[in-house]
């Protein structure tokens, strides 16, 4: 099938949409912004609730375990920076404020991959899920568009009970899943279907391979795509299905190979049905300024180049 | 029991479940008898019988190591019974060597053991009750070593920022941590001029006098529009002469046969 782009928008607006969402269903839903509130989409909610918005300023350490003393106290905190100062800077503080206590508090971390663009590696997320996903207790979302960035983080604070982290991106991308999808945490999309390749995508990525399944397709190969928005917990049902179809499967991220959804995919299938996976993402190195596309092809996850990598793949093991 | 009473029973119960665990922290759980005796047993507002009646005040215990106080105190005002105490540190006993909230405990309001943290979380607690106009207090206890961790003064920043005046910070100044003495491992004075340089109401006191203790908690209350700490002047290991002020028993414990003498004594 074919997705419609319904018009680029980044996924940070898709957050700060569902937090303002689930805000006017539930009282208790309060914000916490570090200084760049707009520059991670908390501006939709801080704007539509001001008194229930708390700023406090550069401190993301503070702002975490503040977060856990709301949650301790009956709120719902909603607390979003760029990934690389929640996930890393204020680690210890969601390790054990949050985690330790088993609190409900949403973590969200912008800024998520080399799309970020020219701010360059201090400001691109690239290990965000590794330190995220490790921590017991942590559920750990990377959605793939703005409309999924809603609805992902709605449900997330509306259904769950426990420590979220939400990851997303600054670059309008490609808006294309649907208002009405059917969205479960911890539930892999499949977005298309095709025995030739598997590509299991997370996040951008999703549009990415997605695009690059169509060039597949122009070219007599049929490629399933699956979305895997929810890291952890991981879809493993899903997985065990896809191992069982297929000899290779490519897993496909804006993060590093190591500790992300590669990582999560190898850890998972090497145990339970050992299948070869081509991890496809950021390897070992540091990100860099330039614009979101040069570096997407850059680094090789742009369509064009996940699609050179797997068409390459399949030709020659056909050929041999 | 009186206070003085009080204070003595529930160093007993510290050093007898110390010397039982055969490990722990002894010298800042004995400091902070005093401080702990006179908060529970003079001045909280709490159900021991509902731990969780959304009216209580809270007490963080940020310095997560000397658990045992905070532990005993609430053995002694019927959150648990007090045989329980000669649980700590054991194998699936609800009295871990740090709090924790996992293990539900009744009493504990967060789980600390990660320095620097707590003022944060108190912080966190205080909004919610400015939020759904509660009146109860959040206390945070810290030790003088804690506040070396730069969070703390992101979390000063932010209480007088935000005139969290439900906000009580207890700061056990006992000048001493693992490698010596604060001023030399990293010398944290003028101590009150800087926590007043921050926006905070700041209160010096003898963290052994129960009445400098009851007045000091009285005046944070009556405090307006900003936080207020109290800077508790305190002698590690108070109550057994001979680990007084020696930071060799920060994580040290008696044995079975001192934990009797010190108790005899008491």
């Amino acid at each position: 099938m074919t997705y419609i782009n319904k018009g680029d928008r980044p996924t940070k607006t898709g957050f700060g949409e569902g937090v303002r969402d689930a805000a006017m269903k539930n009282e208790n839903v309060v914000g916490i912004g570090a200084d760049i509130t707009a520059s991670v989409g908390m501006n939709i909610f801080s704007e539509a609730f001001p008194e229930r918005f708390i700023s406090l300023g550069i401190a993301e350490q503070n702002c975490v375990a503040t977060a856990a003393g709301l949650s301790l106290s009956g709120k719902i905190p909603v607390f979003s920076t760029y990934g690389v100062f929640a996930a890393h800077r204020a680690n210890d503080q969601i390790r054990i404020s949050l985690c330790y206590n088993n609190l409900h508090a949403i973590i969200g971390g912008a800024h998520a991959g080399v799309s970020v663009g020219p701010d360059g590696a201090t400001h691109q997320a690239l290990e965000d899920i590794a330190t995220m996903r490790v921590l017991p207790r942590m559920t750990v979302i990377s959605p793939c568009d703005a409309t999924q960035a809603r609805i992902a983080t709605e449900k997330a604070i509306l259904e769950l009970d426990s420590p979220v982290y939400i990851r997303f991106g600054r670059e309008p991308v490609a808006d294309f899943t649907s208002e009405n999808q059917d969205f479960t945490i911890g539930k892999g999309q499949v977005m298309r279907d095709g025995d030739d390749a598997c590509i299991i995508a997370t996040g951008h990525e999703v549009w990415e391979s997605l695009k690059a399944a169509e060039r597949l397709e122009e070219n007599g190969l049929r490629a399933t795509v699956i979305n895997i928005h929810t890291i952890k917990p991981l879809d493993e049902e899903l997985l065990l299905d896809v191992a069982r179809r297929f000899k290779t499967i490519y897993t496909v991220e804006e993060h590093q190979v190591t500790g992300g959804l590669g990582g999560a995919v190898a850890e998972f299938l090497s145990e339970k049905m050992p299948t070869r996976i081509v991890r496809i993402g950021v390897n070992d190195r540091f990100g860099e300024s330039g614009k979101a596309g040069e570096l997407m092809h850059h680094f090789g996850l742009d369509a064009e180049s996940l699609y050179n990598k797997v068409y390459s793949d399949i030709m020659q093991d056909r050929n041999l | 029991m009186n206070l003085e009473e009080k204070a003595k029973h529930i160093r007993n119960l510290i050093i007898n479940a110390l010397a039982e665990a055969g490990s722990g922290h002894t010298g800042g759980s004995l400091d902070l008898v005093d401080i702990f005796t006179v908060l529970y047993f003079n001045h909280l507002r709490y159900d021991a019988k509902n731990p969780k009646w959304e009216d209580r005040d809270r007490v963080v215990l940020s310095i997560g190591h000397t658990a045992p106080v905070l532990y005993a105190t609430l053995a002694a005002a019927g959150f648990f019974p007090e045989d329980e105490m000669l649980t700590l540190r054991k194998f699936g006993s609800r009295l871990q060597g740090h709090p924790s909230l996992d293990f539900r405990l009744p009493g504990v309001e967060t789980s600390a053991g990660s320095l620097g943290q707590g003022l944060s979380v108190s912080n966190g607690m205080a909004f919610a009750a400015k939020f759904d106009k509660k009146d109860y207090r959040v206390y945070c206890v810290m030790g003088d070593g804690e506040i070396q961790e730069g969070s703390v003064y992101e979390a000063a920043m932010a209480a007088a920022h935000h005139r969290l005046d439900n906000v009580c910070a207890i700061l056990d100044r006992n000048r001493l941590q693992i490698d010596g003495n604060t001023e030399d491992v990293m010398a944290l004075e003028p101590l009150a001029d800087k926590w007043h340089a921050f926006g905070w109401n700041v209160i010096e006191i003898d963290g052994h006098n129960h009445s400098e203790i009851k007045a000091a908690l009285l005046k944070a209350e009556q405090c307006k529009g900003k936080p207020t700490i109290i800077i508790a002047h305190t002698i590690m290991g108070k109550g057994v002469p001979e680990i007084e002020n020696n930071n060799k028993w920060h994580g040290k414990v008696p044995t079975k046969e001192q934990a009797v003498e010190w108790i005899n004594r008491q």
